[in-house]
């Protein structure tokens, strides 16, 4: 590879959803206070990246997001961990976009990225979101972006720049797979596939400081706006519900007054009344010892 | 990033959502349902086939044909696979046969299947969300350019003849039903075991249909060198498990975490756990029960200290009977478990699993009995 290698991240900035909470009376999500966060898995995907910057020397990573102006402080966050470059994509064009019509906003804006810092020979996402948990977007940007795609990856065995080869293990039902591709590629990275580093303070420093590079619809060269947010989006939300409680309520064992052991006598009598087969199924492994 | 992606509130009715036009006249053709059959190593994987039972009720209520859509390389083992299709509910079998087919990879399963819907124009096609399954799918629909609606655990067919699919959304606290309006096919995943096994009919039979692939081996990029079967001891039986048993938070630490395992291990069953538990690495990630975790359908589950958000719920919904035992009583779990108790599972999960223990001993005699002698 006669230039530098170009590694770009795609990240997502998504509410802590350990904290989200739905108001009971309303079925409507209480956001405030809330936090976001970069998507967990994205970590994965960042940390990979660097460790491949690391090794091949002569390179760099773009990290790049779409979403509200906010989302510049997981960009911020991605550069103190050690990402070069930041991109934030950020239009109201883009709002209620399903996933066909994010990857399309996504790999127009890798596109501009290549032709302003170099091509990609490299992209990485996360496996999914913990917002979405689609795992449909990282899919998407290898189809539109015309690259190889290895999802699930949950090691890279080798990686040879000079001759554009890359060898992965990736997860597949019952095992694992070991695969050899084609640079450029896209590639999903599973849970704990690493861990991600402390940025250095160096890191911090320069990330507190660095422009976070933002991008409308039209600074990304996006083509056609129509394909962007709900207007290019395939799929309609039609409703968004709470789920119903079961007609029949749960038969609550009754603590007051008693005493633990009580308790737990009564709860096992409710099971077993409910379920007597359970009884006799566990007497019958019992007797088998 | 989601088919509802910005946690923005619903929108109102009166926007796009309402607006349904006339279906245009060139994918008014698009006809019956299908599922992608996942095949592999002579085996089909039992997602597809609880697909099939899940597609034989849409195909009916459309009055359409069901399809499988089945690839691979030896002819021999696909049409014995084709047989097990017709067997749990397809009318008609797809069957792409090539050397190229004999491991899953993106790049050729992609051609084929894109190749046999724009050859026969399916109105809705539905794919396991497995690891393959997702990494088809995906591929598949932006190729295509139509709607995917990942990882649904219902799907009806409204009065329109259009596929809703449900589906949690917001990292799981609640459910939301997506439409793919103007364009065909109508896609959708379901995770594995979220939908029942349908029965069997021996001797069953369908119509086979042979569609070439045209592609070489020279010409695709990817290799695949090997495979590395995962063995069994490395595999948690969790979703088999006919007794499960799960802590989340309320466990407040990695050491109470024991209470479960003990208990689960009394009842011969596995243990699992919520996600924000699996993200605190206080279970391994494939012990994860719910929505991006493990499916589960087993006889008796007991979640301790878990507050059952939706995400955790459409895991567990097919058991037969759930048990919760969590100190909050607004607690969601209480709104679909069969029996609660408003405890702190810390305190109350020791004592329990001694109760049971001694309940379930050869030499136990039930304290009420002496009593009434």
């Amino acid at each position: 590879m006669n230039t530098k290698m170009h590694i770009v991240v795609c990240l997502k900035q998504v509410p802590d959803s350990a904290q989200i909470r739905v108001h009971p009376v309303t079925n409507t999500i209480m956001r405030q206070g809330v936090p976001s966060v970069i998507n967990p898995y994205d970590l994965f995907a960042l940390e990979e990246a660097l460790r491949l910057r690391d090794k091949v020397g002569a390179a760099e990573v773009t990290v790049l997001t779409m979403g509200p102006p906010m989302a510049e402080d997981s960009l911020r966050k991605a550069l103190a961990y050690g990402a070069d470059r930041a991109v934030l994509l950020t239009d109201r064009q883009f709002a209620g976009s399903d996933t066909l019509a994010t990857t399309y906003a996504l790999a127009s804006a890798i596109r501009k990225i290549g032709a302003t810092w170099g091509l990609p020979h490299v992209v990485f996402t996360g496996k999914q979101t913990i917002d979405g948990d689609t795992a449909q977007v990282g899919p998407g940007i290898a189809k539109r972006l015309n690259y190889n795609q290895l999802t699930y990856v949950s090691r890279i065995a080798s990686f040879e720049a000079e001759a554009a080869t890359i060898m992965v293990e990736r997860r597949a039902e019952g095992g694992v797979q070991v695969l050899t591709t084609r640079l450029p590629v896209l590639m999903t990275m599973l849970e704990d596939s690493n861990e991600i580093r402390r940025g250095t303070m160096a890191d911090a420093l320069r990330a507190a400081q660095a422009e976070i590079i933002k991008w409308s619809a039209v600074d990304a060269g996006i083509p056609e706006l129509t394909k962007c947010g709900l207007r290019g989006s395939p799929t309609v939300v039609k409703k968004v519900f709470a789920p119903t409680a079961r007609a029949e309520k749960a038969q609550q064992i009754p603590v007051s007054g008693r005493s633990w052991s009580e308790m737990a006598d009564d709860m096992i009598q409710a099971i077993f009344t409910r379920r007597p087969g359970l009884e006799t199924d566990l007497l019958a492994r019992t007797e088998n010892f | 990033m989601s088919n509802a992606p910005q946690p923005t509130p619903p929108r109102p009715a009166g926007g796009r959502a309402s607006k349904k036009a006339e279906l245009p006249e060139h994918l008014k053709a698009y006809r019956h349902v299908w599922v992608f059959i996942e095949y592999e190593r002579g085996a089909i994987h039992p997602v597809s086939l609880e697909l099939l039972g899940e597609g034989r009720k849409l195909a009916d209520k459309l009055g359409v044909e069901l399809a499988g859509v089945l690839m691979g390389a030896s002819h021999a083992d696909l049409l014995l696979a084709a047989t097990d299709c017709f067997e749990f509910g397809a009318d008609v079998v797809y069957l792409v046969t090539d050397p190229v087919l004999a491991d899953y990879r993106n790049e050729p399963f992609t051609k084929a299947m894109t190749d046999l819907v724009n050859a026969y124009q399916p109105e809705i096609l539905l794919l396991g969300a497995t690891t393959l399954g997702r990494d088809l799918a995906g591929s598949v629909a932006t190729t295509l350019l139509t709607g995917l609606t990942a990882d649904t655990t219902a799907l009806a067919i409204d009065e329109e003849r259009s596929l809703a699919a449900t589906r949690p959304t917001f990292g799981g606290s609640l459910l939301c039903t997506i439409y793919t309006l103007n364009f065909r096919p109508q896609m959708a995943t379901v995770r594995p075991r979220v939908m029942p096994m349908p029965e069997r009919r021996p001797g069953r039979l369908g119509r086979i249909v042979e569609h070439p692939l045209n592609l070489a081996e020279d010409d695709i990029i990817t290799k695949v060198l090997a495979f590395l079967p995962d063995r069994d001891s490395d595999k948690a039986q969790l979703a088999f498990a006919d007794i499960v048993v799960a802590g989340g938070l309320g466990l407040k630490s990695m050491e109470n975490f024991q209470h479960v395992k003990h208990l689960a291990q009394v009842l011969g069953g596995e243990y699992g756990g919520s996600r924000p538990v699996a993200h605190k690495g206080w279970i391994p990630a494939d012990r994860q029960i719910g929505q991006t975790g493990k499916t589960i359908r087993p006889k008796l589950y007991i979640a301790a200290g878990i507050s059952g958000a939706i995400q955790h719920r459409v895991g567990v919904d097919g058991a037969d009977l759930i048990v919760a035992i969590n100190s909050d009583p607004n607690a969601p779990i209480f709104d679909f478990a069969h029996v609660g108790i408003v405890a702190d599972a810390v305190e109350f999960l020791p004592v329990f699993t001694d109760a049971l223990r001694a309940r379930l001993s050869l030499h136990y005699v039930p304290e009420t009995f002496l009593v009434a002698k």
